[in-house]
């Protein structure tokens, strides 16, 4: 499915692209592929699903948006109903489902930062059930990325 | 984590919807933006440079699935670590291989006790636990408490949709 130029892309391109023109020129140079052979690869990764996507990685606060790490504690027999009543709504980004009392985690990314409140109140008010509202403080990472 | 919210005009609205959800797949993935939104090419890559200087681009990458590359085990690492180490520790944390996500979120008590959030891969379950074991050492008595949360299973993964 993969093969070892794949993963060298990969792991290339996690580090990011440069704003230019032909922003996939230095990873093809460093690998020894012509452009258009990085392209093709990298559709046929996007294509198997290997990546998401290749593109800039927006951050919803600094775009003067909201965003926020939202958990549910949802009783077993209402979890299909609640995660569909969730995930109806275009700003929950991800839904997780995480084996623990709080079995529901999700990502709610708003274009106005009051909305993130508002939403939640909604979604507890409709559920009957709490919602944590668990928003970064701080960030500390450096690993930007996974070896392929 | 805050600092004033960059103003965006219509063209960069423009141009964050038609980049959010991925560039296209050529060799010239700006130019393709470019004649899409009927703008000059210099003024795209000006447009993103600027928002990438504010911060509202962290940077242009490929952004790989994770269980497609085989990390199959994902944990959710949380922790109660005392307010005065907090800053120092995260940093240790999130310099970890293994951690791709390391931030501080409040504590709601009495619900939930943990301010240290630190996601971790691993091909199987195995490894994510010996990645955990290197967490609680390096937090050391600085954490009161912890556990592991993995996901059992993707209810929805769209990505962010910043702009309508």
């Amino acid at each position: 499915m993969m093969d070892e130029l794949d993963r060298q892309l990969i792991n290339w391109l996690q580090g990011g692209l440069p704003i230019a023109e032909a922003p996939f020129a230095a990873a093809a140079a460093a690998l020894g592929l012509a452009e258009d052979e990085v392209v093709q690869r990298l559709r046929r990764l996007a294509e198997l699903r290997v990546l998401s996507r290749v593109g800039p990685m927006y951050d919803a606060v600094r775009l003067g948006g909201g965003l926020t790490l939202a958990a549910m504690a949802v009783p077993e027999a209402r979890f299909d109903e609640v995660a569909e009543l969730v995930n109806a709504y275009p700003e929950v980004a991800h839904n997780y489902r995480r084996e623990h009392r709080w079995n529901m985690w999700f990502v709610l990314a708003t274009e106005r930062p009051e909305r993130v409140g508002e939403l939640l109140a909604e979604i507890a008010a409709r559920t009957g059930l709490a919602v944590l509202d668990l928003p970064k403080e701080a960030e500390y990472f450096l690993a930007l990325r996974l070896p392929a | 984590m805050s600092g004033t919210p960059l103003f965006l005009d219509a063209t960069d609205r423009a141009l964050i919807k038609a980049t959010q959800a991925g560039l296209p797949l050529e060799t010239r993935p700006f130019t393709a933006i470019a004649e899409a939104l009927g703008l000059p090419l210099q003024e795209i890559l000006d447009r993103l440079e600027r928002m990438r200087v504010a911060g509202a681009i962290r940077r242009i990458a490929a952004v790989p699935n994770h269980y497609a590359l085989g990390y199959r085990a994902n944990g959710m690492s949380v922790w109660d670590v005392e307010d005065e180490a907090i800053d120092r520790l995260g940093r240790k944390v999130g310099a970890l291989p293994a951690v791709s996500h390391c931030y501080r979120r409040p504590r709601r008590p009495p619900d939930w006790p943990y301010n240290l959030f630190a996601m971790v891969h691993g091909r199987e379950r195995a490894e994510v636990e010996a990645e955990v074991t290197k967490i609680r050492t390096l937090l050391g008595a600085a954490a009161r408490a912890g556990e592991v949360l993995y996901s059992s299973r993707i209810l929805k993964k769209t990505g962010l949709r910043l702009v309508d």
